[in-house]
């Protein structure tokens, strides 16, 4: 395994944004989350206000946008959300620690691990609680499937709306063996719950190794493929090429992060900038392009799934040689006892018992935990008042910030660029209505 | 230039290797500006408000679970083992900020409001607070002083209340029942 020694890293000068690059910028509103026109304009005939959405299949889940055009050309915009909005953050306040690592999952459907990765560190945060070195290794490892999963249904989805239809089927052959593999190893395909507080819910399947190596050594090849079919197919370069430009400084201001923020020419990425897990101790490239339109986003992603596919790779060589190793954190007062202890032992008779019915305290504080999912940051802020119940648990979405942008990016676009951009900044409306 | 500089400069605190600093509700426009420009943190990441009324009422039982904290010897101590440290007022809001530069620095402003009490929107600051603010208000009902826009943006419009709060009912949903008809 390549462990990456003291990487080297030139300094870098951030542009520091000011008020003044907003003043008489590009976008008319004061700010650019919406975009709006002048009321004479609305009322003339020139205008023409189109509702698009909530269920379109092209708007990624329930997203509405009211679009105001002028011809074939884009002139307003402002997105409605909350048509998925399912009270995650109340719901959890009402469940005890251990009850709640279910939630996260399903609010972004599409990169589960990296969100339930996110809570179960935050309340390990909280805890002070040491985690075995094989659940580290194999969190990292699911975390980078889920990533490409993610990035396998985006560039499914946004090729399929955007005429190329066989794209949707090869991406979404290698999500099937991905799910597959999730299925090997934790009993479902999504929303596995196998990351618990402390480690991982059981020990990785001797039949999972073999199956995963198969996997990373096939997934070049796709990518491969992907490329093959998309890179120089005149009509995707043409849709996507140049347009929804987001600059820089604009997708910072707009707090964007992740792919987005990467495709804009910002080189950050917290699982480089801000370690966790072991991704110090990992050996890979963060992909950065600077022209910020839907071309470099989709290409971003591209070559993420190939370093996913490498950390994937690194983490499978650690884990297989850390076999027969604990996989959870043996501190019987978060943990569940092993099974088989209960028919033997009064005292995991007990903890089990004080875990599953009251459940486990958290010391009073509060932490910001933020991961690199495959929409960017993912931010977990938890209060705890030192009871079995969190305080208060709220997510910071990606997403939601990335619908955000919406309205900048579409800017002087026409209306069959709205779908490849809204695509390209790939939300999922679970994750922005929490 | 360092956090006490900021203007309305409360407190600094750490914890959990994160740093909370404490700004008067009225200044946390101006000392946001200056986080942005002096201090260099170009992001703001999100904008969260907690409701904490009944914090500290409730007695619980059970063990204090944690890595370093408890005491095996004294199992079930009734009631916490320390009582929650009280809060100035009943609504916190936390902006979280991040500076993107080697080695990456956080920072949480953090301003205390009692309900009603309005703050100063940071929109001008960061465009992204945009819907963070709006988010706060639709659930929590913080009212954002100066922003353009405060609509609610989850729920309904017509909707009532504040889901988040904590006197908010949980399944308060009115069911009809065919008797009553």
């Amino acid at each position: 395994m390549s462990v990456a020694g003291e990487r080297t890293r030139a300094a870098r000068v951030w542009p520091v944004v000011h008020d003044a690059q907003y003043e008489g910028s590009r976008i008319p509103s004061p700010i650019p989350t919406a975009l709006q026109l002048p009321e004479e304009l609305l009322e003339s005939d020139d205008v023409l206000r189109v509702n698009f959405g909530p269920n379109h299949p092209s708007t990624h889940g329930v997203l509405r946008l009211i679009v105001d055009l002028d011809g074939e050309s884009v002139v307003g915009l402002s997105a409605v959300i909350g048509y998925l909005h399912t009270g995650f953050e109340k719901s959890m306040e009402q469940k005890t620690w251990w009850k709640c690592v279910t939630y996260p999952e399903r609010i972004d459907y599409v990169g589960f691990q990296n969100n339930e990765l996110t809570f179960v560190l935050a309340v390990e945060k909280l805890l002070a609680l040491e985690v075995p070195e094989k659940a580290t290794w194999m969190r990292a490892l699911l975390s980078e499937l889920s990533r490409l999963h993610s990035h396998l249904v985006y560039l499914g989805t946004s090729a399929l709306e955007l005429g190329a239809i066989s794209m949707f089927w090869y991406c979404f052959r290698e999500r099937e063996t991905i799910l597959d593999l999730f299925e090997m190893v934790t009993g479902q395909r999504m929303h596995t719950r196998y990351f618990q507080i402390g480690g991982l819910a059981e020990d990785i399947p001797e039949g999972f190794y073999p199956e995963c190596r198969k996997f990373v050594e096939w997934m070049p090849h796709a990518l491969d493929d992907y490329l093959a079919l998309l890179d120089r197919n005149a009509i995707w370069l043409e849709r996507t090429k140049g347009v929804g430009v987001l600059s820089a400084n604009d997708a910072i201001a707009l707090g964007q992060t992740g792919p987005n923020l990467r495709a804009s020419g910002v080189d950050w990425d917290l699982r480089r900038d801000q370690p966790y897990l072991t991704y110090d101790q990992i050996d890979f490239q963060v992909p950065v392009y600077a022209n910020g339109d839907v071309y470099d986003r989709y290409r971003v992603r591209m070559d993420e799934m190939r370093e996913s596919t490498r950390i994937v790779d690194q983490c499978l060589r650690r884990l297989e040689r850390l076999r027969g190793r604990p996989w959870i954190a043996d501190d019987r007062k978060v943990v569940l006892p092993p099974r088989e202890e209960l028919h033997t032992s009064m005292e995991s008779l007990i903890h089990h018992f004080k875990i599953v019915t009251e459940g486990f305290r958290v010391p009073e504080g509060e932490v910001y935990v933020a991961t690199e999912s495959p929409r960017g940051e993912q931010g977990c802020y938890l209060v705890s008042e030192g009871g079995p119940k969190p305080w208060r648990v709220h997510f910071r979405a990606p997403s939601f910030a990335a619908l955000e942008a919406t309205a900048t990016c579409v800017h002087e676009t026409l209306v069959a660029d709205l779908i490849a951009i809204v695509g390209s900044l790939d939300a999922v409306m679970g994750d922005t209505d929490r | 230039m360092t956090y006490r500089d900021l203007p309305g400069f409360v407190e600094e605190k750490e914890a959990f290797g994160e740093t909370t600093v404490t700004i008067e509700p009225a200044r946390i426009r101006d000392a946001s500006e200056a986080a942005r420009d002096a201090l260099g943190f170009q992001m703001l990441v999100d904008i969260v408000a907690t409701d904490y009324l009944g914090w500290g009422s409730q007695g619980v039982s059970g063990y204090i679970a944690t890595a370093t904290g408890r005491d095996i010897n004294f199992p079930s101590t009734q009631g916490l083992q320390t009582l929650p440290s009280l809060k100035p007022k009943r609504f916190s809001i936390a902006y979280h900020l991040l500076a993107m530069r080697q080695p990456a620095e956080r920072v949480r402003l953090k301003c205390w409001v009692d309900d009603g009490e309005l703050v100063p929107s940071v929109v001008s600051v960061w465009p992204t607070a945009d819907w963070h603010e709006r988010e706060q208000f639709d659930l929590m009902g913080i009212r954002f002083e100066g922003h353009p826009n405060l609509a609610r943006l989850i729920m309904d419009d017509d909707w009532e209340g504040h889901p988040l709060r904590k006197d908010y009912p949980i399944g308060g949903e009115p069911v009809r029942f065919s008797e009553a008809q």
